[in-house]
């Protein structure tokens, strides 16, 4: 090996250890430097059980939706050609471009008491902000472009001949899209979902505006770990962080597990 | 049989528009093997895309035997499509791929397997049949695409520049395998190429298309010796030029000594093709043109570049006032 591609691999690394393995190491231990039985009294208290299943909550309706809209998305873009679809790929980075913390502000404004479409739905019996709809809907937001983005390359790089062929064969709609596009999308397809779980759990911005951070009711963990933060409660912090974590790291698990399996498959 | 009745399709905005087919009217006989010929742009792979269904015409009908599948999407046409990429199915083995049409058709298993075992052995794929298309190579590739389009039984099969993106060697053994296996299963075949030499060799029919519109339709032999303009006559086989006529090089008569009717010409260039001799000339006045001569009639004449020759045709069976 060259000087070169060794002093390449150093940089690479050491960068990696600085921004990240060593913060978050640092939490791992900071968590557990309590003892066992303080970290669990942390996590098991009715507040931080109920955030961990309201976020495991919100990302369980947040991904899927934004998995199957992500996937119409990515066919619109690179399968067909109707007016506006330019429009539509500018649209789709709005969540990447704008802070989260806007988006929920935008949220507000629509779905307030004092918003547009806030009143009406209120009067149907339905409260966005402030409530579980409302952490949803900044959750789905955020994480829009997430599978739109890591499908689209894919599903242009595979063309579409192998679709026609299944086409012309007599297979629907339908059938194509299970037979041929899906399989032949799926590592990008699982990869965009691993983003947009991981954003979906570790959202702040957005869910701190629209939540309304009502403790056991709208409180997800990352609101959790700043309440306590700003709180003093570092070591409480710590630990809801240590769970955030267990949590991406569970779900990352999961995701290669599924994958492995469908490769062998 | 196919007919196409005044199809027409363009592509792009109304006004920088350019027509991809304009007025096309077709007839392909039952069980015939007909060739689309035409240079790229021709509109011959959208021509083959509307019979499939895969491009709507802008106007005019698609009629397969006898029923009008205008507007009938490409599952329900009953046809078999292969492209020039193969299009194979990457996650599925050959006998899957050859399988898939069956399969979406809800075929029951035994009949499945019966079925394509039955196709492998037609293209002589029966010892690959579990493998993945990336373990085959081009030819084998295409192979395998024909048995999956042969496997529904389809009325017509159109084939899109099959041969395309394969080797000269390759592609000459696919062309006389073609030839025979459409023999073998009489199903009215309609080939895209741009190789003039490739329609010529498999086709019963070839239509010359340019720029949208059909040019010429006939017999293979019948387009060479009777082109119907100097596009059709250019298109299937070189071309030279003399005294404002068009004639076949080898057609052209060089001698030494001045003739009734021959023009003055200097050879430029003689190369030597094996049993052909190619001689290169330039015309008073006219221009380049070439003259095709054996190897027997290049030794009497005895020309080296330099020389000035006659040149005429005066048996050409193939004119053309250009």
């Amino acid at each position: 090996m060259t000087a070169s591609r060794l002093a390449l691999r150093f940089v690479a690394l050491g960068y990696l250890a600085a921004i990240l393995v060593v913060p978050v190491a640092f939490i791992l231990y900071k968590t557990l430097e309590p003892g066992p039985a303080a970290v669990w009294r942390s996590i098991t208290t009715p507040a931080a059980v109920h955030a961990f299943w309201l976020t495991i909550e919100v990302a369980a309706i947040a991904v899927p939706l934004t998995t199957l809209f992500g996937m119409v998305c990515a066919l619109v873009l690179a399968r067909t050609r109707v007016p506006g679809r330019s429009v539509l790929e500018a649209l789709i980075d709005l969540p990447f471009a704008v802070s989260p913390v806007v988006i929920g502000l935008a949220l507000f404004l629509l779905y307030g008491r004092e918003g547009w479409l806030g009143p009406t739905l209120a009067e149907a019996g339905i409260q966005v902000i402030f409530s579980v709809p409302g952490i949803v809907l900044a959750t789905v937001f955020v994480c829009l472009p997430f599978v739109v983005r890591e499908v689209t390359p894919v599903l242009r790089e595979v063309g579409d001949e192998a679709e026609q062929a299944a086409t012309t064969l007599g297979a629907s709609p339908w059938q194509t899209f299970r037979r041929i596009t899906l399989p032949a999308v799926r590592w990008g397809l699982a990869y965009g979902v691993v983003l947009a779980t991981a954003r979906a759990i570790g959202e702040f911005g957005a869910v701190s505006v629209v939540s309304g951070k009502v403790s056991g009711e709208t409180e997800t963990l990352t609101l959790l770990v700043e309440k306590r933060f700003t709180n003093f409660d570092l070591a409480g912090a710590y630990a809801a962080s240590g769970l955030l974590a267990a949590i991406a790291l569970a779900t990352l698990l999961a995701m290669t597990l599924i994958n492995r399996k469908g490769a062998v498959a | 049989m196919i007919t196409l009745s005044h199809v027409t399709k363009r592509y792009g905005e109304r006004d920088r528009a350019f027509a991809a087919l304009e007025d096309v009217s077709l007839e392909v006989a039952p069980g015939s093997l007909t060739s689309l010929l035409g240079p790229s742009g021709s509109g011959k792979s959208t021509l083959l895309r509307v019979i499939a269904g895969l491009e709507a015409p802008d106007s005019g009908t698609v009629i397969l035997d006898g029923v009008d599948v205008t507007g009938v999407p490409p599952q329900r046409r009953g046809i078999g499509f292969v492209f020039q990429h193969y299009a194979a199915f990457k996650r599925l083995t050959v006998r899957e791929n050859v399988a898939f049409g069956l399969r979406v058709r809800k075929w029951p298993k035994a009949l499945i397997r019966e079925r394509v075992d039955e196709l492998l052995d037609l293209v002589g794929l029966t010892g690959y049949r579990d493998r993945y298309p990336s373990q085959l190579s081009g030819g084998q590739r295409q192979r395998m695409a024909l048995a999956r389009a042969l496997a529904i039984e389809p009325k017509v099969l159109l084939l899109d520049e099959p041969f395309g993106a394969l080797d000269a060697k390759v592609r000459a053994d696919l062309r006389a395998w073609l030839r025979r296996l459409h023999e073998e299963v009489e199903v009215t075949t309609v080939l895209v190429t741009h190789d003039q030499e490739e329609a010529m060799d498999v086709s019963d029919r070839i239509v010359v298309l340019n720029e949208g519109r059909v040019e010429q339709v006939g017999l293979p032999r019948e387009l060479y010796d009777r082109p119907a303009n100097a596009f059709v006559m250019g298109f299937l086989g070189p071309v030279a030029r003399l005294g404002g006529r068009l004639v076949r090089p080898h057609d052209v008569v060089v001698s030494a000594e001045p003739a009734d009717g021959a023009a003055e010409a200097r050879v430029e260039r003689v190369v030597h093709l094996g049993f052909e001799v190619r001689v290169e000339l330039r015309l008073a006045g006219d221009g380049g043109a070439s003259a095709q001569l054996t190897r027997q009639e290049a030794e009497e004449l005895g020309i080296s570049p330099g020389d000035a020759v006659w040149v005429s045709a005066p048996t050409a069976r193939t004119v053309i006032a250009g």
